[in-house]
């Protein structure tokens, strides 16, 4: 290449950034083909991951009650949601391969605790009544984020959330009929209920993260239009939109602290224990070491099928290649 | 109830004891399969039983006056009128997936002739059924081909599957007084009808992929009249648990 090529490649690498900082200042989304700065990438890819990682392990504490749901309808609904949430992580691996990893890399991220997934699946799910908690608080909290997610700034992201959000809106729902079937139950089947909302409440305005303040990423990520909402937004939204909801069922949610706010028209809420927090993020929750546990055992155990199929896959080549010549 | 009636709802308990049995086995590879695409494909076949299990429970509970979840439910293990085949523990992929091939021809057959049913209901489940198990065999024959020609090992596990699983076969082409009364009302299929070309199939898939077929010396039967192995008492100890702790709720 010539000293005046390398010129021109010197200046276009300005071009590049300045035409990355237009797009993301006009709304525009970035695609796969485009130029971005690598911190932009890697920002991208530990976020996507992790919500890939997310929708894989959720699998694992509502697949406990799979075998034991309680009709046959509740388990039909239920395994519909459980295929969804795979389909969602497919998806979601999919498009983060556009950024230049593969699904192995990233599993291995996983694996190796490099790449983390929603800390909220590190609780465990105890009775029928977490499956109704799940859905109604758990994908109700994972909505409120999504929905701004879809105008996040990296096209596939953002187009991956139109197609999510769809089928969580249904998830919350079905969670929250299970809700309102054992609050108009019998006495057990309420205090399973309330039982259920009380262990789940805290874990899911934990979902939002620390304080808007406190959050690692969140700076850089707005700037970018990756993240289009605070985490504090998003935790006041999720508390306006759930406490009604468990009102009309009169559960009780667990926080002494939590009362109407008339002037700002919002729900004030208890300060989240932060300490558990942390303790979970950093692995110590009660399910931290199932969860990967599983997810690794299962990768192993699938290590001699993934391997038959590539085989199979390399002689149909070979045989194709042969029928050719 | 007329004895033909109660014959009706004895068959379509039968069915619908298969789908769900199998539905159950197949729920257990939740967030266990060897690949995100598997966990998907696993669910789309278990839904399929679900809904399966679903039309006949309702079928065999509208002619007796019991709901889908009491059957499903509140019997016991002697109450349950499945093919043992299906209630055998899942094993590993290649395990559940030789029986789902197994099984897969051998509906295939099945419910093609149910569709020809003189009985309007079994007829109709019988359409919608066959649609779903041309996908499933579809599904079954090519991992058979490719764990059958895939590596060493998985042709190995799959030669220990077929082997393990051959035993349970005679068990699809039994008849009974039951059954033999609804063959000769045209209501029911003539199942030692479907032996032959079942094994044609299943010879000409293991001839292609050096699969060996064993002899028949095995034959466990009992499941049609509710002599089952010891596992069904388990799967059911399980999947019976929030019915069985909290009686007559609504769930």
């Amino acid at each position: 290449m010539s000293d005046a090529g390398e010129m021109s490649e010197a200046t276009d690498l300005t071009d590049q950034e300045r035409r990355f900082e237009e797009k993301i200042a006009a709304e525009e989304r970035i695609e796969p083909k485009d130029w971005v700065p690598d911190a932009y990438r890697k920002n991208l890819v530990r976020q996507m991951s992790q919500h890939a990682h997310s929708e894989v392990i959720g699998m694992q504490p509502e697949g406990n009650w799979l075998t034991r749901a309680p009709t046959l309808e509740r388990k039909q609904v239920l395994l519909a949601k459980i295929q969804d949430e795979a389909g969602h992580g497919l998806y979601l691996y999919s498009a983060t391969e556009t950024l230049g990893v593969t699904r192995e890399e990233l599993i291995e991220a996983l694996h190796e605790g490099r790449a983390k997934y929603a800390s909220i699946f590190n609780y465990p799910s105890l009775t029928w009544a977490d499956i109704g908690a799940i859905g109604w608080l758990v994908d109700g909290a994972a909505i409120v984020n999504q929905i701004s997610l879809q105008r996040t700034s990296y096209g596939p992201y953002a187009r991956a959330m139109v197609r999510i959000c769809k089928e969580e809106s249904f998830h919350q729902r079905q969670g929250y009929q299970i809700m309102v079937t054992l609050a108009q139950g019998s006495d057990e089947q309420k205090q399973m209920a309330q039982d259920a909302l009380n262990r789940w409440w805290w874990p899911s305005l934990m979902m939002f993260g620390p304080h808007d303040a406190e959050s690692a990423h969140s700076a850089q990520s707005t700037l970018w239009k990756i993240k289009r909402m605070g985490n504090d937004e998003g935790r006041q939204k999720f508390v306006d939109q759930t406490v009604p909801q468990a009102d009309i069922i009169s559960l009780e949610i667990p926080d002494p602290d939590l009362r109407w706010n008339e002037e700002r028209q919002h729900y004030d809420f208890g300060e989240i224990d932060w300490d558990e927090f942390m303790q979970v993020i950093s692995g110590n929750g009660p399910c931290n070491r199932q969860r990967l546990g599983q997810h690794r055992k299962a990768h192993n155990d699938g290590v001699w099928v993934r391997e038959a199929m590539a085989a199979y896959a390399a002689r149909e080549r070979d045989a194709e290649g042969e029928g050719e010549s | 109830m007329t004895e033909a009636n109660s014959d009706i709802a004895e068959y379509s308990l039968r069915l619908g004891d298969d789908a769900l049995i199998l539905a159950q086995r197949l729920c257990e590879w939740c967030a266990d399969a060897p690949l995100l695409e598997e966990d998907i494909a696993i669910a789309n076949v278990g839904l399929d039983y679900i809904g399966r299990a679903r039309m006949f429970l309702q079928y065999a509970g509208e002619l007796t006056g019991s709901s889908e979840d009491e059957l499903a439910y509140l019997r016991d293990s002697a109450e349950f009128r499945n093919l043992l085949m299906v209630e055998l523990p899942r094993g590993d992929f290649a395990f559940s997936m030789v029986r789902q091939y197994l099984l897969d021809e051998y509906e295939s057959l099945f419910f093609a002739g149910l569709k020809q049913s003189k009985d309007a209901n079994l007829a109709g489940i019988a359409e919608k059924t066959l649609k779903e198990v041309h996908y499933h065999l579809r599904r079954s024959r090519e991992w058979m081909r490719r764990l059958a020609l895939g590596t060493e090992e998985s042709h190995r596990r799959s030669q220990d599957a077929i082997d393990e699983l051959w035993g349970y076969v005679a068990e699809f082409f039994e008849s009974d007084e039951v059954e033999e009364r609804l063959v000769g009302l045209g209501i029911a299929v003539e199942r030692r009808d479907l032996e032959q070309a079942w094994r044609a199939s299943v010879g000409e898939l293991a001839a292609k992929t050096g699969l060996m077929v064993p002899d028949d010396d095995l034959r466990q039967t009992g499941g049609r009249s509710g002599v089952h192995t010891e596992h069904l008492g388990h799967l059911l100890a399980e999947m019976q648990f929030v019915q069985r702790s909290y009686p007559g709720l609504k769930w």
